[in-house]
């Protein structure tokens, strides 16, 4: 097993148990949380074959920068819109995110 | 299939025991019932995983990875804890078929990948990267990757900007 395979057997472990997370948690600060954990395996992977890869280059660690940039907006949006639902329902469950419903 | 034929250099020791710190830390982040222990202790593998992008000859991005997740977002998401409220926390009932189809979910996901991860052929050979990794990125950041680096500034500005425009309390009708 070479060394870019248990990075990406890695990664593959922190992506399902992030999945796993956004599927069942219902605080959705904790949804938001396992997303970031999602993009931390994938950036894992631009990384491990920025070094490990059939061309070993800088592109995918400045791909990876860009994901972390991409991944600090989504942050920062999620949690204003959170801000804001809290302030009108009380809650944080994401259960009740229902309002656009049909 | 199952030939791990690991050869048990330093490299290897050290990715396994960071690797070790990253899952726990994720599992016990899904197994924790408090929002602030499940902050922490994915803060605790954000900081694992910037071991590993050292351990990938990665320093900036690792640096990149300690302000940003374990300084930024982690400290947000405090704010966020803070500002909302969490009483109700682990009286909710049990949601057992969820729970089960999504578990049984991500472990066909893992297997799936699992599987074609031992059966990709990989090259064994690796070149090396350039030792000042900070200057070289900045160089391809502001030559050939300067039209994203703006692009990415610009989208950068506006969501915050918009997320300001989303909290800002709005005014009383009366």
């Amino acid at each position: 097993m070479t060394m870019l395979a248990s990075y990406l057997t890695l990664a593959a472990v922190l992506f399902c148990v992030g999945l796993y997370g956004v599927l069942t948690k219902r605080n959705a600060i904790v949804v938001l949380l396992c997303i970031e954990l999602m993009l931390n395996a994938v950036n894992l992977n631009l990384i491990a074959f920025s070094k490990y890869g059939v061309t070993p280059s800088l592109t995918g660690q400045i791909f990876s920068l860009f994901t972390m940039t991409v991944a600090a907006a989504e942050a920062a949006v999620g949690m204003a819109v959170l801000i804001v639902w809290y302030r009108n329902r009380a809650t944080v469950n994401v259960d009740e995110f229902d309002e656009l419903r049909g | 299939m199952f030939n791990f034929n690991i050869d048990f250099s330093g490299e290897f020791f050290a990715f396994f025991s960071l690797a070790i710190c990253a899952i726990v830390g994720a599992v016990l982040a899904i197994n924790f019932t408090k929002v602030v222990h499940i902050v922490m202790s994915l803060a605790f593998t954000f900081v694992a995983l910037a071991g590993l992008y050292i351990l990938l000859n990665a320093e900036f991005v690792a640096f990149v990875q300690v302000l940003l997740y374990v300084g930024a977002v982690t400290i947000l998401m405090i704010f966020g804890i803070m500002m909302t409220k969490h009483d109700g926390e682990g009286q909710e009932p049990a949601r057992p078929l969820l729970e089960t189809l999504a578990a049984i979910g991500c472990i066909c996901l893992f297997g799936i990948l699992f599987f074609a991860i031992r059966n990709a052929d990989f090259p064994t050979e690796v070149a090396p990267l350039p030792d000042d990794n900070t200057r070289a990125i900045g160089l391809e950041l502001f030559s050939r990757y300067a039209v994203p680096f703006e692009l990415i500034s610009v989208l950068l500005t506006v969501a915050f900007i918009g997320a300001v425009a989303l909290a800002k309390r709005e005014e009383d009708p009366q």
